[in-house]
């Protein structure tokens, strides 16, 4: 162990956020305990955590620090009398079970009746709860996304739920670190999504397993706060549990004026401008791309490394795995992913649910129309990307197209609401896990960017925006 | 809670593939449950069952396999989502030990947490169990060895002191936490009184 004072020794950014937080430090035969900043909670992975400290006793220690909403299992479409078609009287029992257990114990909670309630990790950075330098923690393996903004966030099981709901806290060991540097000027219709997709490509669907990621270089200081957390959030489909980006000014202009924003705004921005990675700061693991290399990307098997560019041939089979992938998706080694049928178009999900996305839709679909027989559903990220979407009129636009136009929250990204595919079908989704079975049993799932799923959505065939951009003009 | 774990020999149950994520352990359509009773049922449920509920050939509806500790599986095992419901279902199904050549880190972690083992195993002894399914293997975890029969070896893994402790002990890392609460009060008031959020 070596000694050297923080103030001295170069840090990286997620060793200064680290260092802040640790309430007793790790040594050779205990984790360190980690203080929490903000604890996300929702419906499918709290339950079990709250009748834990029912069975205990125990209270919630700083319900000031937790925030709840539904999104999971909620439905997407209301009924014409103003019900909710829940998938099961389960799902339902189980979204009262969460408003429940949070009246019970005094924690801010965005529920049905709130214009704030979405995708919790929609919901978080909206309300300006998501900030610079922060821990945070939710039962969800997408709470990578928030390290967009210059935090420690990850996933965690429904035990350290419970753990941190009672002690603000969790044990853990230090990550290693590793920077993924992507430089160079990314070619027109070039998405985050395809970047994050080219990354995962590169260093593997378990490549991050241990790491802290950081990513660095122009390609993501020039993305929006909507593109870095695109790209956040797809960290964990690296294996990662967090990925982060140095917080900038075009971090606090987003964070400004929004629900959570620190009173003293301008004095705190001082304190995250100071949350970078120093120069000589050492990473375990160093990964450099160029932007010009990055192509639009889908996958054609069943994790999200298996991801090519969408103009390239699929790569052949190297081992019985690929093979299982290969002809679980129905495709071929050595043919072309676009032009390939499709049946439905999903836009939505945490990866892909915010302004920057439904406006990268509606562009392409503006005018156009869902190819007959195949089914879109546009599903707005919050109740606030709803209103503001709405606002624009990117509704108009979608509806106009065929598409439909649905009530915020996961939905088929991971289909426990009952959004699912029939057997067999093909999706392009801009949501994160080409999982067999994740949209639904027997479902084949094709991730790609917003952009390439309204492509992809009019001409009923995998489809490169930048061919239909093209044909357009 | 659960049973401390120190030694276990048992038969294997082996599942190849690599990436098995944990949408294939515990599908997302069961994620309603708000209890954990049963969920070993459900386990790798679209593998084990048509879609009319009736059981498929799969090894894992086999007597043999009921009776396995020890499940063998591909690289990267454990991949996706931080469902608890994963080791859950699996711990429920009778299993207290996962060895992968690569086992995913919130798995690895919810696993812990449930008085499961997750052992990662250098190349050669996970393909000699791949090679193998069904022989009787011992875990033990005091000398963090896995010792192979049929002359295939005994290899050294890797746990750290206090997930070993935890799962040797039974330890409730909920007590221990508890345990620190005047830490982290302390900690608390001292950034309380910090300038911005710098503490």
């Amino acid at each position: 162990m070596t000694n050297t004072s923080p103030k001295t020794s170069p840090q990286t950014l997620f060793d200064k956020v680290w260092d802040r937080h640790v309430v007793v430090a790790e040594t050779p035969t205990n984790p360190a305990t980690l203080y929490i900043d903000l604890h996300l909670i929702h419906e499918v992975t709290s339950p079990q955590a709250f009748t834990v400290l029912r069975e205990r006793g125990l209270k919630v220690r700083r319900p000031d620090r937790t925030l709840a909403t539904i999104d999971h299992s909620t439905p997407t479409l209301k009924n014409a009398d103003g019900t909710r078609p829940y998938v099961t009287p389960q799902a339902e029992a189980q979204v009262a079970l969460l408003l429940a257990n949070t009246e019970a114990h005094g924690i801010e909670t965005h529920g049905w009746d709130s214009d704030h309630r979405g995708i919790v990790h929609v919901m978080g950075p909206e309300l300006g709860a998501t900030q610079p330098g922060m821990t945070i923690v939710c039962g969800d393996s997408h709470t990578s996304t928030h390290g967009a903004f210059g935090a420690i966030s990850f996933g965690i099981g429904t035990t350290q739920v419970g753990h941190v709901l009672a002690n603000q806290c969790i044990l853990m060991p230090k990550p290693k670190t590793m920077a993924i540097h992507v430089n160079g000027q990314l070619g027109e219709g070039v998405t985050a999504k395809d970047v994050i997709l080219a990354i995962i490509a590169k260093i593997g669907v378990g490549g991050g397993t241990g790491y802290a990621l950081e990513y660095c270089g122009n390609v993501f200081r020039e993305m929006t706060m909507d593109e870095r957390m695109t790209v956040c959030n797809m960290s964990i489909e690296a294996g990662a549990r967090c990925g982060m980006v140095a917080p900038d000014q075009t971090t606090f202009n987003y964070l400004k004026g929004r629900k959570f924003s620190p009173e003293n705004f301008y004095e705190i921005c001082e304190d995250w401008a100071s949350l970078t990675t120093d120069s000589g700061a050492q990473y375990d693991r160093e990964v450099h791309m160029k932007a010009e290399d990055i192509r639009p990307m889908v996958t054609y098997g069943t994790h999200p490394g298996m991801a090519m560019p969408i103009d390239g041939l699929i790569p052949t089979s190297q081992n019985e795995a690929d093979e299982k992938a290969l002809n679980y998706m129905q495709v071929k080694g050595g043919d072309a992913i676009a032009g390939t049928p499709i049946d439905r178009v999903f836009i939505g999900s945490c990866t892909n649910s915010r302004m920057d996305d439904l406006r990268a839709a509606a562009h392409i679909l503006k005018g156009q129309t869902v190819k007959p027989g195949l089914i879109a559903i546009v599903v707005p990220g919050s109740e606030n990307i709803k209103r503001e979407a709405e606002t624009e009129g990117l509704h108009e636009v979608f509806i106009a197209a065929g598409a439909q136009w649905r009530e915020p929250g996961c939905s088929m990204c991971l289909g426990m609401n009952g959004d699912i595919g029939a057997p067999g079908e093909l999706i392009v989704s801009t949501s994160n896990r080409n999982f067999a079975g994740r949209q639904g049993p027997g479902v084949r799932t094709v991730l790609a960017s917003p952009e390439t799923a309204a492509a992809s959505a009019i001409t009923g065939v995998i489809t490169d925006p930048r061919t239909l951009t093209c044909e357009a003009a | 809670m659960f049973k401390p774990l120190t030694i276990v020999t048992s038969k294997t149950v082996v599942l190849p593939a690599s990436n098995i994520d944990t949408d294939q352990i515990m599908p997302a359509r069961f994620l309603t449950m708000t209890t954990k009773a049963g969920l070993g049922e459900k386990l790798f449920n679209d593998w084990r069952y048509h879609k009319d509920g009736s059981p498929t050939d799969h090894y894992l509806n086999s007597d043999a396999a009921k009776a396995c500790e020890i499940l063998v599986g591909g690289h990267n095992f454990g991949c996706g989502s931080s469902r608890e419901h994963a080791p859950w279902a699996l711990s429920d199904y009778g299993f207290r030990v996962v060895i992968s050549s690569e086992i995913a880190d919130i798995f690895r972690n919810n696993s812990l947490k449930n008085g499961i083992l997750p052992i990662v195993i250098d190349k050669a002894a996970h393909q000699w169990l791949l090679d193998h399914p069904g022989e009787a293997v011992t875990v033990d975890l005091k000398s963090q060895e896995v010792r192979l029969p049929k002359n295939g070896g005994t290899y050294k893994f890797e746990v750290d002191a206090f997930s070993k402790h935890c799962l040797m002990e039974g330890v409730d890392e909920m007590g221990y936490l508890q345990k620190q609460t005047d830490a982290i009060t302390d900690y608390e008031a001292k950034r309380a009184h910090a300038p911005a959020s710098a503490i």
